[in-house]
């Protein structure tokens, strides 16, 4: 079998051979050239688009991979491809070395979206916005296509030959001058093939550089423990949570199976509402300690917001109070502070056992630490907090590690240096020159999806295969395995896979990558029942085998009480690690904040127009990164001047010069609400030179600021106001709701009290009485569509805007139409500021907004052609082809859910069409859309349950944002099933219709949203 | 200057002012004569009666155009969202007859003013670009500040001499005959005031 | 007259005439006819044109860009998902209605002065219907489908759907259309025939001669023609308010803050007459100067202009204090922050904008020295046009860029083509209309001179100079 499959790998190969042997005027670089500066960014984007696609696809010959991948529950058997039936293949995305299970929809051999993987622990059936993105890479028509030498188009066995010459020296000298440089790597395949190499050649040296590092979770571990560790936590088990600047909603490895747990303990039901809503009256209580506003801050009882050094100085006052031995505050705390940290300790002593103290991936470890020592005295560990052993194959100070090779680069040690899947030149720390050591590298290799800052920089660029394209394994947080599978044959024949090149470094020419994956899991998995355990392995998206069971504490540390104690002993004084406050004589009084962007992470997604054009969920910025302040320090600065001076957009702001470190930037300024006095916060990622050309230009970048001492955040800012500026694409900017009822907020006492009013306000009733007499009753329908979107656990996360986004076609728009307002995302997350003083909102509040599906819509009564009509099932449906755009549905939409094409918005490049939902219309310029409650997934439920002679079940039918969501806030069906989830969430007593007093009568309602503070905090 | 003709179209008397025709007018009725025109440069109060004119249609004619403009016009509404395509807009009623008001209402006006244009130029026979007045000399000064009133030839009444002399004796500013060529423009005229009588 | 009188009693001198003495019938004929038919190529008629088809090629290219590229060249966006164009659409039905009711009103309530001005009034009316005509078929996503909302057969047996008050819209501004055309040709018949009958130039004479159907002026023609003119006027007079009511309710029928508003419809009808009477004494007070018309449209027609102008002001004024009033007693949130808005908010130079050209403005018209003063007259003319056209605007985005949901909230901002669109239509207007005064009278010939005979039976007796100089 495999000798066949290699055969077969090998005739793709040389069909490749011949692309290679002329690479013809397909070759897209010289468009670079032909660039029309004035050209705006959609036409350029459609013509780049069609014309690169072109240049790749032709060499490409669309189809599933050679060999045999297996379908998600179907018996392994019966996956032949049916012409308009999906299959739906397990498999896991890859980010910063952890993976997440994924079940990829792939229809006529073209994986067409990305959701997640129900049997995953990681996934549990839900993903993230960027996981659901990388759909969207795979397809970009940037996407390097061609191995490339000194810039210029080389040939894999040119480079093969060059490489090997450098081999065989290498070998000579036991590999001293051969480094490889990959980032966090936990796939098991691939740290046997780096362990294998350095077998060959023990002198070699592996370095690891990840961005976005978890460097000082891995020293707090070992400053608590005295060795590496993960941490997993547990927030169903948990009454108390205290958050020291720890985002495990939305940034944590494992976030989203967080974000799910975290829900389940704060969901309210008077009444059990199907699986996993059990009736339940009582929420866990959130503190959270943060440097910058993020999500979990948003879900915060009680929010504190400090600098981001000063969130040590609170962990040890805590830790003091919740009885660790031998710490104490370095500073005095102010009132305010101390009596947060007093209220949440007495919480946490309350509640032993059940309480989790997280402490953020960007603090120092000393936090880490303390955070490992309070678990420990508050007997949390083992219940809510469990450590494992690490999942990454090889934890090391990554930065030092990255530091050592470029000493060595600069001392000319190093001969041949292997870039596996990493962008070091753009993301690597300022004050380590990575880009002028290269050049003092003779022999560089850089593999990578994209021909970017790096690739320009090394003598050999080889094209990497998408994972979507790749045969490869890799472990999600908990240490779960999963045996990535290939969905489709790789787009372009060029393309390489790490396991492949590396095999074919050390064996040339190398093996396909099927062939080495699976051969290093016969070697892990021996015995007759090899092939059942792979097959098994490949369908579930989950490998059957050991070392994916140590998770959920299998392999546990030591007990509770002794990490305790370790922990007492090395935490009493914590030595500041760096990362820790070192002021700078003569710097500004400012800190300076780095972070992963939102949505295009540490920029390796920056070419991805879903995530570039996805509002990032607080700033709702998109396609910039800005300098996030609190209002008051842009008002100390001066730079309140937001929008509304006469003569510029009103949403230009000021840009200024960030000073830091005898570096400077500059960009644009974004105010932030709840954002700390005293600091400035930016996000990576931005500011590529060569992402592509969606991602190039956008932003500043904030790497250049980043020093390999303070990657996460230090003082020594100085912000310096310039003259200029700058249109920033926010695509929801008021801040209040204007005293409006739009969202629901009230205490869970409250609720016990009245669940009808949790807010505590009078309201119009749902249904309120029409002065017109009631239309006459239509026909009865079978069934009656409707959603409950559950305010009280949606995180904000945007997996449901990307999810839709995929599902339903919709395009990208570019910046400029953002900044005019034409943003087409039919499902959008409204954010809303409560309080006076946005300096600090006493609340922020998210509220997910597709199209309410009202049963007396208003669009439709003022349509002219009948082109927006109601279906008998209730659904709010549009003719795309009647469509005449008069846009007068979207102003008569009191929920503003329509969106116009008010140009040629659909993308028309070839490679881009290949990703395209089937079963949903591509809507042209002139027309009006808006969501359709996945009308198309309805239908092909309803055509199964016809065949199969039945009725569709109340629960059957889910919609793509219902998918796609961590916290399960949304869940659609049949309310004429009184048995469906749906109708028993509507029966709830704090379920209400948005704009009641309207009567419009939605079939979207919300479920009001609950706070838990703590009655002994004063009021803020 | 006097000299007979065979056969003429009628003799036309040209005043210059409006009283002077309209008295005219009545004198020539007065006499008996039935078959003759006034021509005006604008409209004069009571000339029509003298010269013959009797019923008006026109008003009854657009009363039911814009009725029957307005019937249409609820049917086709009534018809095309209840009858022919039904569909459930807004949860509203297949005959929301309140909004089919405005529609109704306009087809109505509309139906009444095509009617009122068309059958008032039917009435007046119009277009008609040529008409044995207009070989009359100086009858162009009818648009402009002459009124004329013509006595047709086909007047039982009618005789050359005799008609003359009693325009004559109205002190026109002239008398002129007017010559008519083809048949058929006797045989219209003749309909047009048989009818009118 | 009533004014004469009251003003005598005032001891004022009385109004000017409507038709000032020493006006035969050949004369006034003469006069009229003459500036289609002798009057030389004036450089200022030919400069006029010529500006006026400068930006008529503006529209033109901004039409064909619109089509190229899509509705998206325009500040549109959502939630202001109209923008100029509808706004433009209203001002423009509304200037045509002061046409209508000058012609057909005034005709009814049987105001001698109408007569002198009652043709351009209506030439006016078509060449504004014509351009706001316009505007609805462009703003549409997809232009060139149209006629979807005309009632046609079709192989989808597929409706329009008439509970849209666009689908009113079409309804109504058609209609109007050919009424308003059907009224002015008639009224030109006879004058065409008139000047068919002064024409020396072959051509001209067979292209009037067309035009006038042969009419010649039998006492049976001029029956009917009263009795049909008198019955269109009828039909048009409750069509002109229907329209303008029709068009409010495209933003009554709507649920958003600022539209949803009972007031709507006599409040758009004042306001078209008010911008309407305006347009016509922009149109009047050069055209008697230039063509030395004084005679015939005399400082009594300006005055009673005035007037009118000064009572739809009154009303107009009324509106904007109903819809504040109602905002603030019905205590519906969103009415009353739409309000504040409006007054306050990011379009509130506009607002007070309109206030001070629509409101305030025009009271100068109460002091008869203001009133009768033809510069002030022609400046406030273009004033309130200005202030009306705002009152559109602020209504339309306005109210939209506000709504309900603060999270859908967003500005709109006119690009370089809603600027190029919105003049270009007064380049067309302009345009269209200079052909008019060249090619067809403006004034209608025949209710002059029954005007002349109804003042003095007999003016050729008393200017025996005039008769003469009329003799052939």
């Amino acid at each position: 079998m495999p000798p066949i499959e290699r055969e077969k790998g090998k005739g793709r190969r040389e069909e490749g051979e011949e692309k290679r042997e002329n690479p013809g005027s397909q070759f897209p670089i010289p468009l670079h050239e032909e660039m029309d500066p004035a050209m705006d960014r959609r036409a350029f984007l459609t013509l780049l688009g069609a014309s690169l696609a072109l240049a790749g696809l032709s060499g490409c010959t669309l189809r599933p991979p050679d060999e045999k991948i297996v379908p998600y529950v179907h018996p392994p058997d019966a996956d032949e491809m049916t012409p308009g039936k999906p299959l739906f293949y397990a498999t896991a995305c890859p980010r910063n070395g952890y993976v997440d299970g994924v079940l990829v929809t792939s229809r006529e051999g073209r994986p067409i979206k990305i959701e997640g993987n129900l049997l995953h622990p990681a996934s549990l059936g839900a993903s993230d916005a960027i996981t659901q993105a990388t759909l969207l890479e795979m397809y970009d028509p940037d996407r390097s296509q061609q191995v490339m030498h000194r810039g210029l188009p080389g040939t894999w066995d040119a480079f093969l030959g060059e490489a090997n010459t450098y081999m065989q020296a290498q070998r000579a000298v036991r590999g001293a001058g051969l480094r490889v440089l990959t980032g966090s790597v936990t796939s098991p395949t691939l740290v046997a093939q780096i362990r294998a190499m350095q077998a060959q050649l023990p002198a070699m040296q592996w370095h690891q550089h990840e961005p976005i590092s978890r460097d000082n979770v891995r020293a707090g571990a070992q400053m608590a423990f005295g060795r590496y560790a993960d941490t997993l936590y547990d927030f169903t088990q948990s009454a108390v949570i205290v958050s020291l600047d720890g985002d495990f909603l939305l940034s944590m490895p494992g976030h989203v199976r967080y974000a799910r747990d975290y829900a389940a303990s704060r969901r309210v039901r008077t009444k059990a509402c199907g699986p996993g809503q059990p009736a339940r009256e009582i929420m866990s209580r959130l503190y959270v300690a943060e440097s910058m506003p993020t999500l979990t801050g948003t879900m915060a009882d009680h929010r504190l917001p400090l600098r981001a050094r000063d969130i040590e100085n609170v962990a040890r006052a805590l830790a003091q109070q919740v009885g660790v031995n031998g710490v104490a505050p370095t500073e005095p705390l102010p009132p305010e502070v101390a009596e947060w940290v007093a209220v949440a300790a007495r919480d946490l002593q309350a509640f032993r056992g059940a309480g989790v103290i997280v402490p953020g991936d960007f603090q120092p470890p000393a936090v880490h630490a303390l955070a490992h020592a309070m678990n420990a005295a508050l007997g949390n560990t083992g219940k809510a907090v469990r450590y494992i052993a690490p999942v990454e194959a090889e934890p090391m100070d990554q930065a030092a590690s990255f530091r050592k090779l470029v000493q060595d680069m600069q001392a000319g040690q190093v001969q041949m240096l292997i870039i596996l899947s990493s962008n070091p030149v753009y993301t690597s720390p300022a004050d380590l020159d990575f880009a002028g050591a290269m050049a003092k590298v003779p022999m560089s290799v850089h593999l990578g999806l994209y021909d970017d800052e790096t690739s320009a920089l090394c003598q050999w660029h080889i094209p990497e295969t998408h994972y979507l394209e790749t045969w490869s394994d890799g472990r999600a947080y908990d240490g779960t395995t999963t045996i990535m599978q290939p969905l489709i044959a790789p787009l372009y024949d060029n393309t390489r896979s790490a396991h492949e090149l590396l095999d074919a470094l050390l064996v040339p020419p190398g093996r396909a990558g099927h062939d080495i994956v699976k051969t290093f899991w016969s070697g892990q998995h021996r015995g007759a029942d090899f092939e059942a355990f792979w097959r098994k392995s490949l369908n579930d998206g989950v490998a059957a085998h050991p070392l994916s069971l140590r998770r959920r504490g299998g392999t546990e540390l030591s007990s509770g009480a002794s990490v305790a104690g370790q922990v007492s002993l090395q935490a009493a004084n914590p030595t500041s690690q760096p990362g820790s406050p070192s002021p700078v004589p003569g710097g500004g009084g400012l800190e300076l904040i780095f972070r992963p962007d939102p949505t295009i992470w540490d920029g390796r997604y920056a070419n991805n127009g879903w995530l570039q054009e996805l509002p990032k969920p607080l700033t709702k910025l998109t396609w910039d990164n800005a300098v996030l302040m609190s209002p008051r320090t842009a008002e100390k600065l001066g730079l309140t001047r937001q929008g509304g001076t006469p003569g510029t957009h009103p949403e230009s702001v000021p840009v200024v010069e960030l000073r830091y470190r005898g570096r400077s930037v500059r960009g644009p300024v974004l105010i932030l609400p709840g954002h700390p006095d005293g600091s400035a916060t930016v996000t990576l990622g931005y500011g590529r030179t060569r992402a592509g050309h969606v991602g190039t230009g956008a932003g500043f970048n904030a790497y250049a600021l980043r020093t390999s001492d303070a990657l996460w955040h230090d003082d020594g800012l100085e912000i310096v106001r310039t003259d200029d500026l700058f249109s920033l694409g926010v695509t929801h900017s008021h801040q209040t709701m204007e005293g409006r009822d739009i969202v629901r907020i009230g205490s869970i006492t409250q609720f016990r009290k009245d669940p009808h009013n949790p807010d505590g306000k009078e309201h119009v009733p749902n249904k309120p009485p029409m002065i017109l007499p009631e239309a006459p009753p239509l026909p009865p329908s079978e069934y009656a569509w409707g959603m409950s979107i559950d305010n009280n656990v949606c995180i904000g996360c945007n997996a449901c805007v990307v999810a839709c986004q995929a599902e339903n076609n919709i395009p990208v728009v570019g910046k400029e139409q953002v900044l005019g307002g034409r943003e087409m995302h039919w499902l959008r997350i409204d954010r809303y500021y409560t309080g006076m003083d946005m300096e600090r909102p006493t609340g922020t509040y998210f509220m997910p907004i597709p199209c309410m599906q009202c049963e007396k819509a208003p669009c439709e009564l003022v349509c002219p052609v009948d082109a927006t009509l109601h279906s008998d099932d209730g659904l709010n449906m549009m003719v795309y082809n009647r469509c005449v755009g008069t846009r007068y549905c979207s102003n008569n939409c009191p929920y503003k859910v329509r969106r116009f094409n008010f140009l040629q918005y659909a993308d028309i490049a070839p490679v881009i069409q290949l990703m395209r939902n089937p079963e949903v219309t591509v809507r042209s310029r002139g027309v009006m859309e808006k969501c359709t409650y996945c009308v198309q997934r309805i239908q092909n439920a309803k055509i199964d349950a016809e065949v199969q002679d039945r009725k569709v079940g109340g629960d059957e039918v889910q919609t793509a944002c219902q998918q796609a969501c961590p916290t399960n806030a949304i869940v659609f069906g049949d309310i004429n099933q009184p048995d469906s989830q749906v109708a028993q969430l509507k029966a709830e007593p704090h379920d209400y219709p948005l704009l009641a007093e309207l009567g419009t009568r939605p079939r979207t309602t919300y479920l009001a949203r609950l706070v838990n503070p703590n009655p002994e905090m004063r009021a803020e | 200057m006097r000299k007979e003709r065979p056969l003429i179209y009628g003799l036309m008397a040209e005043f210059d002012t409006p009283e002077a025709l309209l008295n005219a007018a009545k004198q020539a009725r007065a006499a008996g004569y039935r078959r003759m025109d006034a021509f005006s440069p604008f409209a004069i109060e009571g000339l029509a009666e003298e010269v013959g004119f009797r019923f008006n249609i026109l008003p009854w004619l657009i009363l039911i155009g814009g009725f029957g403009g307005a019937i249409l016009g609820y049917f086709m509404q009534w018809y095309g969202m209840a009858i022919s395509y039904p569909i459930n807009v807004g949860g509203r009623p297949l005959n929301s007859w309140a909004s089919y008001v405005p529609p109704t209402f306009e087809m109505g006006v509309l139906g009444a003013s095509l009617t009122g244009f068309f059958a008032m130029l039917a009435l007046c026979r119009l277009p008609q670009p040529y008409h044995p007045v207009f070989t009359a000399p100086q009858f162009d000064l009818t648009t402009r500040n002459r009124f004329f009133l013509c006595l047709q030839a086909n007047d039982p009444q009618f005789d050359a001499r005799r008609t003359w002399q009693f325009l004559a004796n109205l002190h026109p500013v002239h008398i002129m005959e007017v010559d008519h060529d083809p048949q058929d423009m006797v045989a219209i005229t003749h309909r047009i005031h048989s009818e009118e009588m | 007259m009533a004014v004469e009188h009251e003003s005598r009693q005032k001891g004022l001198n009385p109004p000017e005439p409507v038709l000032l003495p020493g006006q035969t019938y050949a004369s006034i004929d003469e006069q009229i006819s003459a500036i289609v038919l002798k009057r030389p190529l004036t450089p200022g008629w030919l400069f006029g044109t010529l500006l006026s088809f400068a930006f008529i090629m503006l529209l033109t290219f901004t039409i064909v860009y619109l089509i190229a590229r899509g509705i998206g060249i325009w500040g549109v966006d959502v939630p202001v998902a109209w923008g100029f164009a509808i706004a433009n659409f209203v001002w423009w039905i509304g200037i045509g209605h002061a046409g209508t009711l000058i012609s057909a009103i005034l005709l009814l309530l049987n105001q001698k002065w109408r007569t002198s001005i009652n043709r351009f009034a209506e030439a006016m009316t078509l060449f504004a219907v014509a351009c706001a005509g316009l505007f609805p078929l462009l703003h549409l996503g997809r232009p060139w489908a149209f006629y979807w909302l005309f009632p046609y057969p079709n192989t989808m047996a597929l409706w329009p759907q008439f509970r849209s008050p666009l689908i009113w819209d079409f309804f109504a501004v058609s209609t109007y259309l050919t009424v308003s055309l059907l009224f002015w040709y008639q009224g030109l018949i006879p004058d065409a025939a008139a000047v068919r009958d002064r024409a020396q130039n072959p051509l001209k004479r067979l292209f009037f001669g067309i035009v006038s159907l042969g009419w010649r002026g039998s006492a049976i023609h001029w029956k009917y023609y009263e009795s049909s003119y008198w019955l269109l006027a009828a039909l048009a007079t409750p069509l002109v308010v229907s329209v303008h009511s029709i068009v409010s309710m495209d933003f009554a029928v709507g649920i958003v803050p600022g539209w949803h508003s009972t007031i709507f419809p006599p409040y758009f009808v004042a306001g078209a007459i008010f911008s309407g009477f305006a347009m016509v004494l922009t149109l009047a007070i050069p055209l008697r100067k230039f063509y030395h018309l004084e005679d015939m449209v005399t400082l009594r027609h300006l005055e009673n202009m005035g007037k009118i102008v000064l009572a739809t002001s009154l009303v107009v004024a009324y509106g904007y204090f109903q819809e504040t009033l109602m905002a603030w007693y019905s205590g519906d949130r969103f009415e009353w922050y739409m309000v504040q808005d409006r007054a306050f908010g990011n379009y509130s130079f506009a607002f007070w904008l309109l206030l001070l050209c629509n409101v305030v403005a025009p009271q100068t018209l109460w002091v008869r020295k203001w009133r009768t003063n033809v510069l002030w007259l022609f400046v406030l003319s273009l004033i309130v046009q200005i202030g009306m056209w705002t009152e559109r605007v602020v209504i339309v985005v306005q109210s939209l860029h506000r709504d309900f949901m603060p999270s859908a909230w967003h500005m709109y901002y006119p690009t370089v083509w809603d600027w190029a669109a919105l003049t270009g239509s007064l380049g067309l207007f302009a345009g269209l209309f200079f052909l008019f005064i060249r090619i067809l009278p403006m004034i209608p010939t025949h209710e002059v001179q029954k005007l002349a005979h109804e003042r003095e039976p007999h003016p050729e007796r008393e200017n025996p100079a005039a008769a003469a100089k009329a003799r052939p």
